[in-house]
């Protein structure tokens, strides 16, 4: 639905990367336009969190670049990254649990402010004013998932919590830091089958009204046929096909990745 | 936003929504003071306690009194410092005592004839931003090397750091130093041309100095630099994801710490005229950490309260024997009225409990005039009406040891008998307690401390885990 190169937001540009002697990714292209969901799947121990992890800053790439609005983040420590508006959730959870739901979100806008520890200390009016728009954001952005993050939670501890409301206190916690890029790892992972329909409908709303553009890994397949823009499938940290979701789902190589090979060609192979 | 307007609603659980009510608070009206406390919000509580403290002296609390206040006081400001670093900002400081040897070092070098021909004598209002910004240098410097470390090795490292100031101190610069002789005849703190020479204006002053750091944190705690604090305990792999800056919020966090512990020791300098290189050694940062946990970690009054409660089991024992029987006793009183129940089993262990003293003592001396001769060891009217009750034989040394191990051994059997027996067991527990109190621990307070500041802590770690004031915090393996 896109128009292909439209205004790419995220570029991988044959990204590599290697742990040792171990190729976790190799020569992966990728790109991201401004508004646009594109969903990377692959089987287990393909190559997916370790892109998100190489975009975001947590793992240097071997080789091969990272351009975010057209500029190179390759090697930048991850709060840099996240500063210049690349926001991520994490496939294990990793919320501030001992912290209240609204301090979760706040906690998020350290970057985009300033004032220092002796302001904060004696209120002074830059520490105010921030103090108050934080605030604004922070409710601003839980209102977006409505009932469900409603403001009677805002003071309880992130660990009160149910499993989904926590998966959807991520993504808020992500919104805060005002990105342009939102790096979703599996947000349907572990919801029931009312819940994940919601995830779907969640990121077209993402997308529509807040003007993210996605990158998003998942394993269920109604949700990323119901989502996506583009689909790109990575299997042994390569990529094996990118496009619409109908004409990846039935490709030859992608349904390898998952499904092994059909018996006949293995008897042909074998051969 | 509103939720009660709108009706039940899809996902609200109950749970959830009476999360507030299943807040843990301290037991009976210890808890409903709590409740009531958590209305009026902070600072009108901490400017009620702030004041409380001042008028505490005027009660006629001095002498020794004042002394063990003094002392309770530096404790509890250095544990609001430690509450930085390991409360809020998870980072396991074992060096952070060397902080408060260095402002109390920085203090002495300024404020007293060891520089030069006649000494460096700056007035408090020069040396102490001096020092405090000597420290958070001194903060950066050991967070530096440190901050991509974390857990043990940090530990550890700390751990090094605190040991080399001691080192430090006993064998550099002896003329400057002092060595294992530390630094003497150091000048009293002078503020606006008042020489605080009293030691109840060292008190006056730590209560103070104690409440505004106690409000300069609080205001902290909920600004952007409190919540990245916490942050990064929390998780720092999340945090740099949401554009904090981990090491760097580290470091600040040593810094802060490093200030706090350093003010503690500029006063504890002044008010004790004189710093030894044993001062600043590990069982000082022993009793800040025992502080912290007991109130609880993370919470600004649990680490005030828990020092508080420290020091004056540790210093009072010391300094007063006599009249730590009162707390002695009046600690064990209060525990089986606050937990026997239900009434009458507590009358049964109670009337058992002196009965058995007073026919055991009976028994004993109609025996052997010399098994009933030490009397009690305790002072005032507690030996006066546990004189014909608990047994102090002539040879209390030997016996007392004895009682020792025998009392140790029941206090196990009883944590592991059924209900029944427990009753049956608690009156010559309790029995045998007072004997071995009499004969042996009011006699030597200096490890009968140690022995009472650890059991607290075990009784604690089982019954509230989180410290007297601090919440309960989940724990999410990764």
């Amino acid at each position: 639905m896109s128009a292909e190169p439209a205004d790419p937001v995220l570029e991988l540009d044959q990204l590599s990367l290697s742990f040792g002697g171990l190729s976790a990714l190799s020569g992966l292209d990728l790109r991201v336009s401004d508004r646009e969901v594109v969903s990377v799947i692959g089987p287990n121990g393909a190559g997916k969190t370790t892109v998100f992890n190489v975009i975001t800053g947590v793992y240097q790439p071997s080789a091969g670049d990272v351009r975010f609005a057209g500029k190179s983040i390759a090697g930048q420590p991850p709060h840099v990254v996240a500063g210049l508006g690349v926001a991520r959730t994490f496939q294990t959870l990793r919320l501030f649990m001992n912290m209240s739901v609204i301090e979760n979100v706040m906690a998020a806008t350290y970057g985009r402010t300033k004032a220092m520890p002796w302001e904060s200390v004696l209120r002074l009016p830059r520490a105010r004013r921030e103090e108050r728009e934080v605030r604004a954001l922070a409710e601003e952005v839980l209102s977006f998932f409505g009932q469900r993050l409603a403001g009677y939670r805002w003071d309880q501890p992130a660990y009160s919590l149910s499993y989904a409301n926590r998966r959807r206190l991520e993504i808020a916690r992500a919104l805060a830091t005002r990105p342009r890029l939102l790096l979703l790892d599996e947000p349907a992972a572990g919801m029931n089958p009312a819940e994940t329909h919601e995830v779907t409908e969640l990121i077209g709303r993402l997308r529509d009204e807040r003007g993210v553009a996605i990158l998003v890994i998942e394993h269920d397949m109604h949700v990323v046929a119901g989502c996506s823009d583009r689909v790109v499938a990575l299997d042994h940290g390569v990529k094996v096909a990118e496009g619409g979701f109908d004409q990846v789902a039935s490709h030859p190589a992608v349904v390898e990745a998952y499904m092994g090979r059909h018996p006949e060609d293995l008897a042909e192979a074998a051969e | 936003m509103s939720v009660e307007s709108q009706g039940p609603q899809v996902g609200a659980d109950e749970w959830v929504a009476r999360q507030a009510h299943r807040r843990e608070y301290l037991p009976s009206w210890l808890g409903r003071a709590q409740r009531a406390g958590e209305r009026v919000g902070w600072w009108p509580r901490l400017a009620v306690a702030g004041l409380a403290g001042l008028v505490l002296p005027l009660l006629g609390i001095g002498g020794f009194q004042l002394q063990v206040g003094i002392d309770a006081l530096v404790i509890a400001l250095l544990a609001v410092g430690l509450n930085i670093v390991v409360g809020w900002t998870g980072l396991l400081d074992l060096g952070y005592v060397a902080f408060f040897g260095f402002g109390a070092y920085g203090y002495a070098l300024l404020s007293s004839a060891q520089i030069g021909t006649t000494g460096i004598h700056l007035p408090y209002y020069l040396s102490l931003p001096i020092v405090l910004i000597g420290a958070a240098l001194l903060g950066l410097a050991v967070g530096l090397p440190s901050r991509r470390l974390s857990g043990d090795y940090l530990a550890i490292v700390t751990l090094f750091f605190g040991e080399a100031f001691v080192e430090f101190t006993n064998n550099v610069a002896p003329s400057k130093l002092g060595g294992p002789n530390g630094i003497t005849s150091i000048d009293p703190i002078k503020i606006f041309g008042i020489q605080l020479t009293t030691n109840a204006s060292y008190y006056y002053l730590l209560v103070i100095v104690l409440v505004v750091t106690m409000a300069v944190l609080r205001l902290l705690d909920t600004s952007r630099t409190g919540r990245a604090w916490r942050a990064v305990r929390e998780d720092p792999l999340a945090a740099a994801a949401m554009t904090i800056p981990v090491n760097r919020v580290k470091l600040l966090a040593f810094a802060c710490g490093a200030m706090v512990a350093a003010l503690a020791g500029t006063i504890y300098a002044a008010q004790q005229a004189s710093v030894f290189p044993t001062d600043f050694d590990t069982p000082i940062l022993i009793l800040i950490y025992a502080g912290l946990i007991l109130g609880g970690a993370g919470s600004i009054a649990g680490a005030v309260t828990g020092a508080l409660v420290v020091m004056v089991i540790y210093d009072g024992l010391l300094r007063s024997p006599a009249e730590a029987s009162y707390l002695f006793y009046g600690l064990i009183v209060l525990t089986l009225l606050a937990k026997l129940r239900p009434w009458r089993r507590l009358a049964l262990v109670l009337a058992a409990t002196v009965a058995l003293g007073f026919a055991a003592h009976a028994i004993a001396a109609a025996i052997s005039a010399s098994a009933v001769a030490g009397g009690p060891q305790s002072g005032g009217w507690i030996a006066d009406a546990l004189r014909y009750w608990v047994i102090v034989p002539a040879n209390a040394q030997v016996a007392g040891n004895f009682g020792f191990v025998v009392l140790i051994c029941l206090l196990v059997a009883l944590v592991q008998v059924s209900s029944r027996w427990r009753t049956i067991l608690l009156p010559p527990t309790l029995f045998l307690a007072s004997f071995v109190w009499e004969t042996r621990l009011v006699v030597e307070p200096s490890i009968t401390r140690q022995l009472m500041i650890g059991a607290i802590l075990i009784v604690m770690m089982n019954a509230r885990p989180q410290g007297l004031l601090g919440q309960r915090r989940v724990e999410v393996a990764t």
